[in-house]
């Protein structure tokens, strides 16, 4: 398979996968606002941290009120992550691998980006986001349930899975980010039941909450929601699935035996945590490692399939070393 | 009864289905009787199939405009076949191999002895402002000594039905994937009329075109290494770039997927690692092939690309440097070249052309200039092309004065009546003006599309049959009546 065709395929799995997911990252700050009593304030400023776009986002608005956030992340054309740029890129991507892809998945994200750049930028308050997020959700699952109902298991099948594996990995970290950031402003000693309702919220967020409930019974403690969505492998959304789907995709793939080994390392690593301890400071550290090891991933996946930047230098110094001999 | 052909009108000129007297052709009889048999609910209903086989099936060209970007259009397709006897095309395949071999000897020669300039047949002078002659590739050998692996050349049939040859495309032809489309929806829409006919099929092309691509590599190897080289998306033939690499089992690349490393041998680009490229079956233009020889702007090509062919390290198809005979100079001296190579007599006429760098051929064309068509030597498309009769008295001073100062770069051909044939308009059919463009492949062995693509102009008098202005398309058949 050409690097290009298999990039652009990664590509397009990652773009929509970060649609989804920021669709989903707003939604949890939204539903935690809806649950919170009155006098405690949600900020909304952590949202551009966890989407490491703070420079950005500074050199575009003054205030960071929910009205600029929201735009800045669902529909700025100028912030390259954002909702309506992922799924213009995921759409760009496609098209030009139209002959690789299944055509109803082409047509299906076609349909997306129409609808995104129709309704996204007068959709942004309140009322109407919350069903515009779920047409977008439900229109990302579209493209996911026919590309898994129709697409050849070839290498490009593995580069689709490859991306969306990992970017989903990276968006679940982001969004358990949302707890560690400290949204709540307020830190009064009646926190606990509020905290309660963080957690909740990112379950619902991440459609985890049926689950959850089905594999853990009793109260919801931060360390089994914890458990839950880093080392759960049932869970599609969890980090050790999210792991485990890489590793069978790089399974079939050539050059695999330093990413397999990274991959696995991830998932071990997380077992090893002892979960009961990781609190605010802790989980912060935690999830910055991890956002770090899924971007090491990345780059080798770049590195090794779509750049052949390696064999270029590695020919290169064969000829260097011919040159003296 | 929806189909009147009472009232259809083919005087003056020749119909390829319909003789003067009103009569079907005998190859048409049946499917002219098909036809009249179905009511206007069923002729609708076809169309509608045809259409939505058409769209299902993705065959699509591309429309670049500034305001919409690209867009993919429907192949515009007519449901009425051409229908020409098998008879009369052994005759049309024949010289077209004839024409093609010749064409091939004349490229080599050029690019090496120059025997044709030396012996007088040809002007120096001619093929030197010819602006497809590449001096990069003189005294080049490509395999079998075969530069235009994959030529599609215009056929018209003037008003006494005489099959004339208009012009050789000898780059990057494009047409053949609606040809082979064409038949699927044929017979997915028609497929009771293909049982009172026997028809010859089209699909043996793309084994043809494998084989001809494979013949060529440099490694003998059982299965070489094939790339379709696309410029990219946004062409107007993606859809054919695609579909053919599809066909043969190719890899669609584009420029960026393809590296000449230093032991001058082509390389893609895979997740595996870099895999050695025998045959470049190129889509792109000689000017943009490669940055370090041609347009060293472009973006499109493979720099070295020249260098790894020159080498002999792979093989290019068509060669770089085909193309000096697509000039419409050059194409005057065909039947020349055809005596000159082969000793044979042309058995495609072409059309009459004047040579206005021949003094002679320019007076007369100044003096006549109203009832020809005048022609710059390198354009396509119709572009920049004067049609007298049709023309005002302001445009034919203007190239007049053209042909004066650049007479090299004119020729004329006396107007053609094309023929027409029956075309599906609304309910009805009505007579619209034809070509055919049928496609050769040459390497070890020729071979010659049975029938080729037909285009037609769906506007009522008019010759233009491009897709991108409003032409269409038909099957074409070559029909065996022996015994019918």
């Amino acid at each position: 398979m050409l690097s290009r065709v298999a990039k652009r395929i990664y590509w397009m799995a990652r773009y929509l996968e970060r649609a989804e997911n920021t669709a989903r990252l707003i939604n949890v700050n939204t539903h935690l606002l809806l649950d919170l009593p009155r006098g405690i304030v949600l900020g909304w400023e952590p949202l551009v941290d966890i989407m490491g776009c703070k420079p950005l986002f500074s050199d575009l608005y003054s205030d960071a009120n929910e009205r600029n956030v929201i735009k800045f992340l669902a529909a700025d054309a100028n912030n390259p992550s954002s909702i309506s740029s992922s799924i213009y890129f995921a759409r760009e991507n496609a098209r030009t691998i139209r002959d690789v892809i299944p055509v109803e998945s082409w047509e299906a994200i076609n349909d997306l980006h129409d609808c995104v750049k129709e309704k996204l930028p007068h959709s942004l308050a309140r009322k109407h986001r919350f069903d515009l997020f779920k047409d977008l959700i439900e229109g990302t699952q579209q493209v996911a349930g026919i590309l898994a109902g129709t697409m050849l298991r070839g290498n490009g099948y593995h580069f689709l899975k490859l991306g969306r594996y990992l970017e989903r990995a990276d968006m679940t970290t982001r969004i358990l980010d949302v707890r560690s950031e400290n949204l709540l402003k307020t830190e009064t000693e009646d926190l606990p039941p509020f905290e309660h309702i963080q957690w909740v919220s990112i379950l619902n967020s991440l459609s985890a909450y049926q689950s959850y409930r089905q594999e853990i019974r009793g109260i919801i403690r931060s360390a089994s929601v914890l458990d839950f969505l880093l080392r759960n492998h049932f869970f599609p959304r969890s980090i050790a699935h999210c792991m485990g789907e890489a590793k069978h995709c790089l399974n079939n793939l050539p050059h695999n035996k330093k990413l397999k080994q990274d991959v696995v390392r991830i998932g071990e690593e997380l077992d090893l945590i002892d979960i009961d301890m990781i609190k605010d400071e802790s989980l912060y550290i935690l999830i910055d490692q991890l956002q770090i090891e899924l971007a090491d991933l990345d780059n080798q996946i770049s590195e090794t399939y779509f750049s052949l930047e390696r064999e270029f230098k590695s020919e290169k110094t064969k000829e260097a070393k011919f040159a003296e001999s | 009864m929806a189909i009147d052909w009472e009232n259809y009108q083919a005087q003056d000129l020749y119909d390829e289905l319909i003789r003067p007297s009103g009569r079907a052709r005998k190859s048409a009889q049946k499917m002219c009787r098909y036809l009249s048999k179905l009511s206007d609910e069923e002729i609708a209903e076809r169309k509608t199939a045809s259409e939505l086989a058409i769209k299902s099936m993705g065959i699509t060209f591309t429309v670049y405009t500034e305001e919409e970007g690209s867009i993919d259009r429907v192949w515009p397709f007519d449901p009425v076949p051409r229908i020409i006897e098998k008879q009369e095309w052994i005759t049309i395949d024949k010289g077209l191999k004839q024409r093609v071999k010749a064409l091939n000897h004349f490229i080599h020669d050029i690019y090496h002895k120059q025997n044709i300039i030396k012996d007088g047949i040809l002007p120096k002078e001619l093929l030197i402002d010819s602006k497809n002659f590449k001096e990069q590739c003189i005294g080049v050998n490509p395999a079998f000594s075969v530069w235009a692996h994959i030529c599609g050349s215009d056929l018209v049939r003037d008003k006494d039905g005489q099959v004339y040859v208009l012009e050789d495309n000898l780059r990057v032809p494009s047409g053949v994937s609606y040809m082979l489309e064409n038949r699927h929806v044929m017979k997915r829409v028609f497929p009771d009329i293909f049982e009172d006919y026997n028809i010859l099929p089209v699909n043996e092309y793309s084994l043809q075109l494998y084989e001809t691509l494979a013949s060529l590599s440099p490694r003998k190897v059982n299965e070489p290494s094939i790339v379709v080289l696309t410029p990219g998306i946004y062409n107007s033939a993606y859809f054919e770039h695609s579909y053919l690499a599809q066909q043969i089992g190719a890899e669609l690349v584009e420029g960026s997927d393809l590296i000449v490393d230093s032991d001058d041998c082509v390389y893609m680009k895979t997740i595996d690692g870099l895999t050695r490229v025998d045959v470049v079956y190129r889509r792109i233009d000689d000017e943009f092939l490669d940055p370090e020889v041609f347009n060293e702007d472009s973006v499109l090509g493979v720099p070295g690309l020249m260098r790894a062919w020159k080498k002999g390290k792979v093989a290019l198809a068509n060669a770089p440097g085909a193309g000096v005979a697509d000039d419409k100079v050059i194409y005057a001296f065909v039947p020349k070249m055809i005596q000159y190579y082969l000793n044979e007599e042309a058995i495609l006429p072409n059309v009459p052309t004047y040579v206005c760098h021949y003094k002679e051929d320019r007076d007369y064309v100044l003096e006549h200039i109203h009832e020809l068509v005048v022609k710059p030597a390198n354009e396509s498309g119709g572009y920049g092309m004067m049609i007298g009769p049709h023309s005002s008295k302001a445009e034919q001073q203007k190239f007049k004065r053209l042909i004066k100062k650049d007479p090299r770069n004119y020729i004329a051909q006396p107007m053609l009546t094309l023929s027409t044939t029956p075309t599906l308009i609304g309910n009805n059919v009505e007579p619209r003006h034809l070509d055919l463009r049928p496609f050769i492949l040459s390497a070890n062995k020729t071979y010659v599309t049975t029938g080729g693509l037909t285009r037609v102009a769906m506007r009522k008098g008019s010759i233009v049959v491009n897709s991108s202005q409003g032409g269409g398309s038909k099957d074409t058949w070559i029909v065996d009546m022996e015994g019918s």
